[in-house]
């Protein structure tokens, strides 16, 4: 006897196969969902996705100064650095048409971009093209356009000035990102460290690391008891107590900050205490603010209930009766705690590690007004060249690096923790 | 078993208060010998976890001491007591896996590991979980979670194990297969268990004895039988199975027996003397529905008749509930043999032996 296996599809009532009348069914609540969350969506993308893609292009971008100075990079690209001391003819001479012939204000914009390669190329090239203006007006045609150069400024003659257009003769660079990192190309368009005097990032990504790393560690250590507190305390009391941990979410970051410098200060409130109590002589206040001190006391202030609050949501629906249970197993309370509760607490303490690390990585104003010289964040610099050198290529290699190690820690704690286990609320 | 020297926990006149001002648990005096199976009985908030809670360690007496094995125990830390414990909500570890779960006490206790291995699948093959050792409690069904507490409870085998409710979080058919299992776990290997429930039939199901609990105090401590058949006052009465009540005023005192006078003129009863004392006072009567039979009369003076208000068909017997005397809540189960042919709204009459009744307290 044969026996047929039916590999038919399954079909309704009325014939319609299964599937697709299920589709047909959830179609309608589909669109609806869909439709809900599309504001949010667009908002989304055009406030978060676009700023963050654009400034990730900005970050590679060097279009702009390849627009205005075209045949020069090309023929520049031709000098072979080993034989001739300085660039061929014909790099002078398309130099020359260009700053002759081009636009004023795109050579403007070209000449900022010149100036975070070298200082000098700024008013060097605003002079040359005055000169160079000069001689077009009078009809002149330069026998050697690079002995014209060098008449009008001696700096053409210096091939370092000519070195430096390595950093800016490709559309796409990875330049401002060496630059975030302290380096540059040299005369090969190699990778090598910048000249002492300019190093500063390297400096300021290991204190922004070091600063973040103990804020994180001050804030679990602050927040922990608290927030077990909060999670086992009757709810009377919990409510009050939680009412303290988000005050400070009530009040302007601006008003805590200060208020930290009027405690900190070398004349403020905590050094009087402790000169009145004579602990410390007049003379030996100790410098609390101003440096990396005030930025790890304020900011482990600010962002403590962002440790504390995924704490308290995992450490509440902790069932009491555990403790109890590992206890009446014959485990210590110090035992029962850490083989029990503590393990039971990780998803936690690595939402609210993460949290306050990427908080504080990124962290501006605080440090910005309490750091002083040497408690300055990376995001002071981003600020710096956001607003005064103009330099939007570098503030985007660096805000991508921010991305980047975010990104990092991000996979670094799916990978140990599992991102399904954290918890926010 | 009531000889103190050889109870194995023993309560001496426990209080228990948590703000100065009111009595969890009063006066509480439990002998509990080795090997038995009691049950605190009674509905929430009659202390009987409370006095659980003392006896493991996590709530201490306010007045009186607790004994195990003849000593007072109310000094020693929960971890040091050696009591083994069902949760209600079984309280097991939920990032360690079962196996890792039994092994915790044995762990703690510094047992060699291949000891612990031994110990723990014993454990696991008692609740018939074997090949469940890998999993995380979180896989499990809530009777299988069930039993790994149990067996946790267990396996660094206790002097005493505690049970708080330890079947309330499953449904009916689980639950009762659970109390077979448990009772039968205790049978095997013969440890003392203090069972705290508030499910009567769980109580009768498993128990050697039963302290029913109310208002902090220990309403009647006996064997299942007794305490259903002859309760000793109103509470234990009405907690324990179905229990139809009548109101009067006690006319005649006469040996173990009275005679009282049904509130409302409804006649007189003739009943057991056990609740009260002297002619005029104040009682309750308590008479179970089964010891109410129908249409047929008996020697002694207890004849009555009822109307029928509902009738519900329950298989294998039907339940009336009657207007007797005053009382349209009584309620009489007749066995279904096929001859029973009212209907609601229909006079039935009523009769039961004076040995059935019993004059309780109101």
């Amino acid at each position: 006897m044969e026996v047929t296996i039916s590999t038919a599809e399954l079909l309704t009532t009325d014939g319609i196969p299964l599937r697709q009348s299920l589709r047909k069914a959830e179609r309608r609540n589909k669109i609806r969902a869909f439709l809900l969350v599309f504001p949010l969506l667009l908002f989304i993308i055009v406030t978060f996705v676009m700023p963050i893609g654009d400034m990730l292009l900005r970050s590679v971008d060097d279009s702009q100064i390849n627009s205005v100075f075209p045949n020069t990079f090309d023929e520049y690209k031709n000098w072979d650095k080993g034989a001739d001391e300085l660039p061929p003819e014909e790099v002078y001479k398309s130099l020359f048409f260009e700053l002759a012939n081009g636009d004023k204000r795109q050579i403007g914009k070209a000449l900022t971009r010149m100036n975070y390669a070298k200082s000098g190329w700024k008013s060097l090239i605003k002079k040359t093209t005055r000169e160079i203006k000069k001689i077009v007006k009078k009809g002149e045609e330069p026998v050697s356009y690079k002995e014209t150069f060098i008449k009008i400024n001696k700096f053409w003659g210096d091939p370092t000035y000519w070195y430096s257009f390595n950093q800016m003769v490709n559309d796409r660079s990875s330049i401002y990102y060496w630059n975030a990192l302290d380096r540059t190309f040299d005369e090969d368009g190699e990778v090598v460290l910048q000249d002492e005097k300019r190093r500063m990032y390297v400096k300021t990504w290991l204190r922004t690391f070091k600063v973040s790393v103990y804020v994180t560690i001050f804030c679990l250590i602050l927040g922990f008891p608290v927030a077990h507190l909060l999670a086992n305390l009757p709810l009377r009391y919990s409510n009050l107590l939680m009412i303290f941990v988000l005050l400070p979410f009530w009040t302007s970051l601006l008003v805590r900050t200060t208020a930290w410098i009027v405690m900190l200060q070398q004349n403020g409130v905590i050094n009087g205490i402790l000169v009145w109590l004579g602990v410390i002589s007049d003379d030996g206040r100790i410098q609390m603010v101003y440096n990396e001190t005030g930025t790890l006391i304020a900011m482990t202030q600010i962002l403590l209930p962002f440790m504390i609050l995924p704490l308290y949501s995992v450490m509440r629906v902790i069932p009491k009766s555990h403790m109890r249970a590992a206890q009446n197993l014959g485990a210590k309370p110090a035992t029962a705690f850490i083989r029990v509760y503590l393990p039971q607490t990780i998803p936690g303490i690595s939402a609210g590690g993460l949290l306050v690390f990427v908080l504080a990585i990124g962290y501006f104003i605080t440090p910005e007004l309490v750091g002083g010289k040497d408690g300055k964040l990376i995001g002071s610099w981003i600020a710096y060249h956001l607003k005064t050198t103009l330099n939007w290529g570098l503030c985007a290699a660096l805000g991508g690096i921010l991305l980047g190690i975010m990104l990092i820690f991000y996979w670094l704690y799916n990978k140990i923790v599992g991102i399904d286990n954290i918890k926010l609320g | 078993m009531n000889d103190t020297s050889q109870s194995f926990v023993k309560f001496e006149k426990i209080d228990k208060s948590y703000d100065g001002e009111v009595l969890v648990v009063k006066n509480l005096n439990l002998d509990i010998a080795k090997g038995e199976f009691v049950t605190m009985l009674g509905p929430s908030g009659s202390g009987k976890t409370t006095t659980l809670m003392m006896l493991a360690g996590f709530e201490t007496p306010t007045n009186g001491e607790i004994f195990l094995d003849t000593k007072p125990i109310s000094k020693i830390p929960p971890y040091e007591r050696e009591i083994g414990m069902v949760f209600q909500n079984y309280a097991l570890f939920p990032h360690m896996t079962v196996a890792e779960n039994l092994s915790f006490p044995l762990e703690v206790r510094k047992i060699s590991k291949p000891d612990i291995k031994e110990k723990v699948q014993k454990a696991l093959d008692m609740v018939e979980l074997g090949n469940f050792g890998t999993r995380f409690p979180a896989q499990l069904s809530g009777g299988q979670q069930q039993r790994v507490a149990l067996a946790r409870a267990l396996v660094f085998e206790p002097r005493l194990v505690l049970m708080d409710e330890p079947l309330g979080a499953l449904d009916k058919n689980l639950r009762e297969q659970m109390q077979y299992e448990i009772k039968h776990i205790h049978d095997r290997i013969g440890i003392t268990v203090v069972y705290v429930t508030h499910d009567q039939s769980e109580a009768l199901t498993m128990s050697n004895r039963i302290a029913v609990f109310n208002d902090g105090v220990v309403q009647q401590l006996s064997t299942p039988d007794i305490l259903y058949e002859k309760p000793e006052n109103s509470f234990v009465a009405k907690f324990i199975g179905e229990n139809n009540t009548l109101n009067g005023v006690v006319r005649e005192v006469n040996g173990s027996s009275c005679t009282v006078e049904l509130d409302g003129g409804f006649g007189m009863v003739k009943a057991l003397k056990i609740n009260v004392n002297e002619v005029g006072e104040k009682t309750q009567l308590s008479i179970r529905p089964e010891r109410v039979s129908i249409d047929n009369t008996t020697s002694d003076s207890n004849n009555f008749s009822g109307k029928i208000e509902e009738l519900i068909y329950l298989g294998d017997h039907i339940r009336a509930r009657l207007d007797v005397c005053g009382n349209n809540e009584f309620i009489v189960k007749v066995p279904n043999e096929g001859s029973f042919n009212h209907k609601e709204g229909d006079e039935l009459k009523l009769s039961w032996n004076s040995e059935d009744v019993r004059a309780l307290d109101l």
